[in-house]
């Protein structure tokens, strides 16, 4: 009996597995992007309005400046139109930096960071969740597209080539959103610094005029940035024209932000 | 120490210009309280933080359950509870969710971690809330439902950072005899506090730390022995009255007394117990002092550190707050 009383009936759960972590790995991801969707779809207000703001953008290329720009071989709608959806997932994605901003400042991503869980798991579960937030933002957008005018004008397989694009580059983008996150630690600087680059890119780039209209000097800048790249295969796998290189480049950039950031943003979480 | 549960040897921290840690020292035995008692910027919370493996030591090491906070990380994650300073709660799930997605975060089996949430939430009295979302929640049920997910796993070995600070009375005096429990049934708890009460309720020994020392250690007898003890301590009515009390007062401890002008209040060592209490109400009352106040009371945290070191507590705030200083 005395037994019994110097062992205390399991209050501490006997040994507790301790966790190979690539078992793991998958099934943690997994939970952590159910938390992230559940926070998504119980924060309606928040979707609404990072889809409302592409398709503010939408409204204002098409109608305002729509009428004032010409784009030799192409009508405007379908030349903007697959760059506002790239802005759409882009714009989505800024909610990755402010989230795990606010994560870190509640002391969430410290109890986190205290459990056995896998360290990838908590960002590779988060992006997961931005790319279905993503998919249906592009949604949303292919309707409100089609209802301005927009057209596809290639074949439906590269049509969605294009979207594959789109989305690759913006899962590649997430990861650099979450480093943000991460290293600002709060949110609202989280916000701004996601904001400034994606403007740069954004009006630096083929995705609202054509580059020819640029001084020389911006112009090298404007032809070889990410976003221009990504717009232009995205343009032209939807519209049809020359593809492989931009495609190729895609690819090669978005690759290289993923790679990049994957690291980044681990090394910013592990970091004690 | 054979058993330590806790053993911290000479560890030292430092963010940017400050020294959050200075060779701390120290073990805690399983199935034991230790309690660290410090003002804020003592050091509490990077210890805390050091031994739940968010942090790494500069220097010295810091063990856990035999396990090195730093190489054996991973090891020991399994066995560890965390709940910080700060409610780590999610707001948009519900406290029932809460508790689940930590107990799957641990790699309990599914019928495991539900049975260990419903039971927790019980025991923290939200079952009524258990289902609505966290952002709901009072300040209070925000810090049990975070003290409950430190628990889902039952580690053998918990920190608690402050725990019951934002709390009411009643759900700090529930808790304090459920953490006595969980000690009873062996598991060792590590919980800070700015409490002398906190820790003399909980703690079988008490580590006292100051700009990231450890000033005193010892059980709450032997500290409040090295403090010299429990206060007696008047409020006068007038203060013309107050040197009078305080001639009156230090006679009675045979000990200079201390004057505290604003407040209208003189302490002295309250050695004599009770019949120095008497004593001391009978001779102010002779003299025609009128009181607001007459009591024997534990010593301040205020007083602790006026015993231990000269300086009053506030003067050592040094250290950030664990958010600010991450970088």
């Amino acid at each position: 009996m005395t037994a019994t009383a110097d062992a205390p009936a399991s209050p501490n759960r006997a040994t507790p597995t301790f966790p190979a972590d690539a078992r793991y790995v998958l099934r943690d991801t997994v939970s952590v992007a159910k938390r992230n969707l559940l926070r998504i779809i119980r924060t309606p207000q928040l979707l609404a309005i990072s889809t409302l703001q592409p398709a503010l953008l939408l409204v204002l290329f098409r109608y305002v400046l729509g009428g004032a720009i010409h784009v030799p071989g192409i009508d405007y709608v379908d030349y903007v139109v697959p760059a506002v959806f790239l802005e759409a997932v882009l714009i989505g994605g800024m909610t990755t930096s402010v989230g795990l901003a606010q994560d870190a400042r509640s002391g969430i991503i410290d109890r986190w960071r205290s459990l056995p869980m896998a360290r990838s798991a908590v960002l590779a579960g988060r992006t997961l969740a931005d790319l279905s937030r993503s998919l249906t933002a592009l949604i949303i957008m292919v309707g409100l597209g089609l209802a301005v005018g927009f057209r596809f004008h290639a074949s439906p397989g590269a049509a969605l080539a294009g979207f594959g694009v789109i989305l690759y580059f913006g899962y590649a983008c997430s990861w650099a959103y979450a480093t943000v996150g991460l290293a600002t630690r709060d949110p609202e600087t989280a916000q701004v610094a996601s904001l400034l680059p994606f403007f740069v890119l954004l009006f630096a780039s083929n995705a609202i005029v054509p580059i020819d209209v640029m001084p020389g000097w911006l112009q090298a800048f404007a032809r070889n940035q990410p976003l221009s790249i990504n717009v232009a295969a995205a343009r032209s796998l939807m519209e049809g024209g020359q593809t492989s290189t931009y495609v190729w480049q895609s690819l090669v950039w978005s690759t290289g932000i993923l790679v990049v950031f994957f690291a980044t943003s681990l090394r910013l979480y592990r970091r004690a | 120490m054979a058993d330590a549960m806790i053993d911290v040897q000479a560890v030292t921290k430092t963010f940017a210009a400050t020294r959050a840690l200075d060779g701390v020292t120290l073990q805690a035995p399983r199935g034991s309280v230790l309690t660290l008692l410090g003002p804020n910027g003592a050091g509490k919370t990077t210890l805390v933080r050091i031994l739940a493996t968010l942090l790494h030591p500069d220097s010295g090491t810091a063990r856990v359950a035999g396990l090195d906070v730093v190489r054996d990380a991973r090891a020991l994650r399994p066995l560890i509870g965390l709940a910080g300073q700060y409610a780590a709660v999610d707001e948009l799930l519900t406290g029932r969710e809460n508790l689940e997605l930590v107990g799957s975060w641990y790699h309990l089996p599914r019928a495991e971690y539900r049975h260990a949430a419903r039971d927790l939430l019980e025991r923290f009295a939200l079952t009524d809330v258990g289902d609505r979302l966290v952002k709901t929640y009072s300040g209070g049920m925000r810090r049990r439902l975070d003290i409950a997910a430190s628990l889902v796993a039952r580690p053998p070995v918990l920190f608690l950072d402050e725990p019951t600070s934002g709390l009411d009375p009643r759900t700090r005096n529930d808790l304090w005899t459920f953490l006595k429990d969980l000690v009873a049934d062996g598991t060792t708890l590590v919980l800070t506090t700015q409490y002398m009460e906190e820790a003399e309720h909980l703690a079988h020994r008490i580590a006292v730390l100051a700009a990231g020392r450890v000033i005193a250690q010892g059980t709450a007898l032997e500290l409040k022995r090295a403090m010299g003890g429990d206060v007696l301590e008047a409020r006068v009515h007038d203060p013309a009255d107050l040197d009078t009390a305080a001639g009156i007062l230090g006679r009675t401890a045979r000990r200079e007394a201390r004057l505290d002008l604003d407040q209208r209040r003189v302490t002295v060592p309250a050695h004599g117990g009770t019949g120095q209490l008497i004593a001391a109400g009978r001779a102010l009352q002779d003299a025609g002092i009128a009181l607001e106040d007459l009591g024997i009371r534990r010593p301040s945290l205020d007083e602790v550190f006026l015993a231990l070191t000269g300086t009053p507590a506030d003067a050592r705030s040094a250290e950030p707050s664990p958010l600010e200083h991450t970088p």
